[in-house]
């Protein structure tokens, strides 16, 4: 504890013990070494004293009585005794009245071995009940949601799976219902339990009540080997990965104090299924003749040995090298690997191969070099009591959950006040003390407003379709906060317009940033909010054009790499547009796709299309055969999560540790092996036998990860944050002009929802089916204009095609705008979106 | 059988007027439903949902907490003997032994033509007055065999002058507009005026 903190001392069983101002007697006597037995207890959750199992001797100065500890603030000279004959009649008798109703079917419960019930009912109570009469009785395990089932018999009301619904999640769906001995939790008739975070709840559950249908009956908890790992998503969520028999079969939270505090999403805590699918890679294929000869115009897959598609991947190379230069050769892709796979292919492609056609991110992202530019907040200092958070992203509830629960807890709690600059509302706005919800494209205008410009409305009468009253007292509400941290969460919040308008917005942020820091202040930090698992991490190690890794750009750290690498390109790349675009062009021999799918993720469907079919010769790195992938003409199979060592870099820039606990399926590889492998084919020796070599190289080639050592990441579970970059903020030249939006129009906005048509999604049997339907939602007030009906079945037109689908009313969705998911499974938006024209506006007509 | 009516909707609207924050209105509203159908719909506790900003399942906790709160239809007249103490010593067993026989249906039935439910209740503090019961909430004192007869044959005939199950007064309260604490009205939008920051807020953000 430091020198000047506040120390309250209270006695546990005898031992002095120094507890915090405030805190909880529970957590006092744990941090001291004191397990105190409790159910409803929760450190991320409100205390309730619902289950009364932490009941304990506590004497604050009037002679020791009966209290439940979690209910019961430290307080000078409290001496708690846990171990008195009080306390143990008391939690004897507790135990006793928890069990009257608990059906006591253990050997046939999931949570038999790992059951708090279960453990204190051996370690405290009198081991034999009293009760002889009928226990209640409900309907055996019910869904609450197509995730979850729940058995009431095993219930004892600890109200933590509902508190952790209404706190946390912010999803009250399912509630305590009647009262006395018939309570019971349930959710509303044929309402079902629909949170993103359900899953947690299972997790919590201290019997075995809540049970997760992925997981039911499919392991006991002594047959399971864990490791803990970090799950590969932007936010880097830490969780223990438990398998039995070389298979994959459950993800846990991780309480990391500096990310996600136990929580996941359910699309993460339940994609382990596609680890496991039968669909999985597991021998290299190749475009071809049975023989397992290359044949471009081969109409199958067809398997073959690793040495063989080496060599042809690598003949391959050389030839369009010699032919057509380096620049001929091109990568996608790369953003679901570790860091250490990255920096492999980042090494091979502008150390080996020299081309600096590489690009992680998929055109819908925002610009490497912007982001990488950005001082980088933590999400700690986002949540720093107090502080202003500008929501600037699509909506972290469908893209980084656990963001928003995080985000969602400092509003609620700690009293963070958030602002949104979005297009549209979000899964906060309800708790945003502020929603500027602008026209699309239009966030520039209202940044500059908000961050000292001239608050003037503009032509329309407003400041980009947002209230000039509104920006205003955002605006103040900014400056009288100005000595608390401001953080900046970014992403690109719509997929149907280009980034150049987010950057635009960054430009205005990152203007009046002097004025924020000036005087000692903390100043504005960004936390990027980018699609796909490790996609900050490929950023770091040079996945991206123009860019090296250690966050650090061609021209700067060129001449220092060319030492360590032999090599490094001579002019920058293009992005994944501009790869696609030379491609499309013929000038791409070579298209290497890590992990990546343009035709299911980029922006310009046809241009994808296009691209593909003119390179020479496509070599795919992947998990899954995709849509982009089966017209590949290698492939590689690729070592997934949990069957790879390596790290991770989340949007903090933080780095922890990934671990290995199942066998890839039949000849996958680790992405570093595949390249290392594939640099040797063509002359370079990189001399990695294992990850960890890689990661070696990386703390002595990348100036943010200088004396980042293993040692000092697996040390903690928070890992460790790698420092700033050096590159300075380029504010782009010219603003992007917004066309005008005609009166006829809804112009679009697009983002992703959580349950998608992704690859791994789609291979995880329980979450496959639950990504919704398409829908256009429109604000109520805007249906008389356009001349429909909400729920009508409506014929959308754009200037690039047009869909039909049903249109309903949403008040979250400004006034002349339209908003629709990016990835619906059923219609793709890119139907309608113009991929270079600067916005798509919408007409709707009844069909 | 559904949601408020319009007639129930603008009573809600005055009821939820009446509190700082609209999740208060709650337990009135839920009355208010089973006034308007003799019991608490589904529906209604819906629409109550979206009248004070809670989900369903909240207003379900709620309402399943309460046992005057019915979540399924009843007679026209709930008949409550008290089965308390006092009552009990004075022979409220038997008053609940002949009601059954009387009306041919066990504590939580509804007799067949639809019009009385019979329930056996706890004290309902009128121990002076044992054994007692309740028609509607509306009370009866110190009843014997001979009353309750009297009691049912009235009922059956609607002759008995008891209002009707769910409502709880013949007056409707009615608070004044000058009599309001200053409180942002009902319409469900933006945030209560309480947390408004800066006066320049309308609080109607976007």
């Amino acid at each position: 504890m430091s020198e000047n903190e506040v120390v309250v001392n209270i006695t546990v069983n005898g031992q002095p013990v120094e507890a915090k101002p405030g805190e909880w007697v529970i957590a006092a006597a744990e941090r001291a070494g004191v397990y105190i037995p409790h159910f409803c207890y929760h450190p991320r959750m409100n205390s309730v004293g619902m289950c009364r199992m932490c009941i304990v001797d506590i004497d604050a100065g009037r002679g020791p009585a009966l209290q439940p500890s979690c209910m019961v603030e430290v307080s000078e000279g409290m001496v708690v005794d846990t171990t008195s004959e009080q306390t143990r009649k008391a939690q004897d008798g507790v135990l006793e009245f928890l069990l009257l109703n608990h059906p006591l079917d253990c050997p046939v419960c999931d949570k038999g071995g790992e059951c708090p019930l279960q453990d204190q009912t051996m370690a405290y109570g009198p081991g034999e009940s009293r009760f002889v009469e009928e226990k209640r009785h409900f309907e055996k395990p019910i869904p609450v949601n197509d995730l979850v089932y729940l058995d009431r018999e095993r219930c004892i009301l600890c109200d933590r799976c509902t508190r952790f619904a209404d706190e946390v999640a912010g999803d009250p769906l399912i509630t305590f219902q009647d009262r006395g001995d018939q309570t019971q939790v349930n959710t509303f008739p044929d309402l079902p339990f629909s949170s993103y975070f359900s899953g947690n709840t299972v997790q919590i559950c201290p019997v075995g009540a809540l049970t997760a249908v992925p997981y039911r009956f499919k392991a006991r908890p002594w047959d399971l080997t864990e490791v803990e790992s970090t799950y590969p998503n932007p936010m880097g969520d830490r969780v223990v990965v438990q398998a039995s028999r070389d298979q994959v079969l459950r993800y846990q939270g991780v309480d990391s104090d500096a990310v996600n505090w136990g929580w996941l999403t359910d699309k993460d805590r339940f994609a382990f299924e596609a680890t496991a699918s039968e669909l999985r890679l597991h021998t290299p294929l190749v475009r071809g003749t049975p023989l397992g000869r290359l044949d471009p115009g081969g109409s199958e897959l067809v398997e073959t040995s690793w040495g063989q598609a080496l060599s042809l991947t690598a003949d391959a190379i050389k030839a369009a090298v010699a032919d057509k230069g380096p620049q001929s050769v091109a990568v996608l892709g790369g953003a679901r690997l570790t860091n250490e796979d990255q920096y492999a292919w980042a090494r091979l492609a502008k150390g080996v191969i020299g081309t600096d056609h590489v690009d992680a991110q998929l055109d819908d992202g925002l610009p490497a070099e912007g982001v990488l530019s950005l001082p980088r907040a933590t999400i700690n200092r986002a949540c720093t009591p107090g502080g202003t958070v500008i929501l600037m992203a699509p909506d972290p509830k469908e893209e980084q959950g656990t963001l928003y629960l995080r985000l969602r807890h400092a509003i609620v709690n700690d009293g963070v006040q958030l602002i949104e600059l979005t297009p549209r509302a979000t899964g906060l706005s309800h708790l945003a003390a502020f929603r500027l919800h602008h026209r699309p494209g239009e966030a520039a205008a209202v940044a500059a407003a908000l961050m000292g410009g001239d608050i003037e409305a503009g032509p329309d009468g407003d400041i980009g379709g947002t209230p000039v009253s509104a920006v205003a007292a955002a605006a103040a509400a900014i400056a009288d906060r100005a000595d608390q941290p401001l953080t900046v969460v970014l992403g690109r919040p719509s997929l149907a317009e280009p980034a150049d308008f987010t950057m635009d917005a960054v430009a205005e942020l990152v203007r009046f940033a002097n004025l924020l820091s000036a005087g000692g202040r903390p100043g504005i930090a960004f936390l990027p909010a980018l699609q796909r698992g490790n996609v900050l991490g490929a950023l770091d190690m040079g996945l991206a054009p123009g860019l090296l890794p250690g966050r650090i750009t061609l021209a700067d750290g060129g001449p220092a790499l060319a030492e360590a690498w032999g090599s490094v390109p001579s002019n920058p790349g293009a992005d994944a547009r501009g790869i696609l675009q030379a491609a499309a062009n013929g000038q791409i021999e070579v298209l290497i796709l890590l992990g990546a799918d343009p035709l299911g993720d980029f922006p310009h469907r046809e241009l994808a299309d296009e691209a593909l079919s003119r390179v020479g010769t496509i070599v795919a790195s992947d998990l899954f055969l995709n849509p982009s992938t089966v017209r590949a003409h290698i492939v590689f199979p690729a070592a997934g999560f949990a069957e790879r060592r390596g790290t991770h870099t989340n949007l903090e820039g933080r780095i922890t540790g990934q671990r290995q606990i199942v066998t890839p399926p039949g000849t996958a590889r680790a992405d570093w092996a595949i390249a290392t492998e594939l640099a040797r084919q063509l002359g370079a020796v990189f001399g990695f036998g294992a990850p960890e070599d890689v990661w070696d190289e990386i703390t002595r080639v990348a100036p943010s990860h200088r004396n980042l050592s293993m040692e000092a990441i697996d040390a903690s579970d928070d890992g460790v944050v790698a420092a700033d970059s050096s590159i300075a903020f380029t504010p782009p030249e010219h603003a992007t002009p917004v066309p005008h939006v005609d009166a006829y129009s809804l112009r679009l906005v697009s983002a992703r929802r959580m349950y998608d048509r992704g690859t791994l999604l789609q291979h995880a049997p329980s979450l496959a089916g639950l990504a919704p339907t398409a829908i256009l939602a429109v604000n109520p007030y805007d249906f008389d204009r356009v001349g429909v009906e909400p729920g009508a079945d409506v014929q959308v037109i754009s200037n690039a095609g047009e869909v039909a689908m049903p249109v309903v009313a949403d008040p979250g969705v400004p006034r002349g705008t339209a908003a629709f998911g990016y990835n619906y499974p059923d219609l793709d938006v890119r139907d309608l979106v113009d991929p270079d024209a600067m916005v798509t506006d919408l007409r709707i007509q009844t069909r | 059988m559904a949601r408020l009516n319009a007639n129930s909707l603008g009573v809600a609207q005055e009821i939820i007027a009446r509190y700082p924050v609209p999740r208060s209105a709650l337990i009135p509203l839920l009355h208010l439903a089973q006034e308007q159908d003799g019991y608490v719909t589904e529906d209604a506790m819906a629409h109550i949902a979206e009248l004070v900003g809670v989900t369903p399942a909240e207003v379900m906790g709620t309402c399943s907490f309460y046992e005057m709160l019915k979540r399924e239809p009843v007679g026209d007249y709930m008949v409550n003997i008290c089965n308390g103490i006092s009552c009990h010593l004075l022979g409220s067993s038997d008053l609940i032994h002949h009601a059954e026989a009387t009306l041919g249906v066990r504590p939580g039935g509804t007799t067949d033509d639809g019009k009385i439910t019979l329930e056996a209740v706890e004290c309902i503090a009128a121990c002076t007055e044992a054994p007692c019961l309740q028609v509607n909430y509306r009370y009866r004192n110190r009843v014997t065999a001979e009353d309750f007869d009297q009691l049912v044959s009235e009922l059956r005939d609607d002759t008995a002058k008891v209002a009707s199950h769910g409502q709880l007064a013949r007056v409707r309260q009615h608070i004044g507009d000058d009599r309001r604490a200053g409180v942002s009205p009902p319409d469900g939008q933006g945030e209560p005026a309480w947390m408004a920051r800066n006066p320049s807020d309308n609080g109607d953000g976007s």
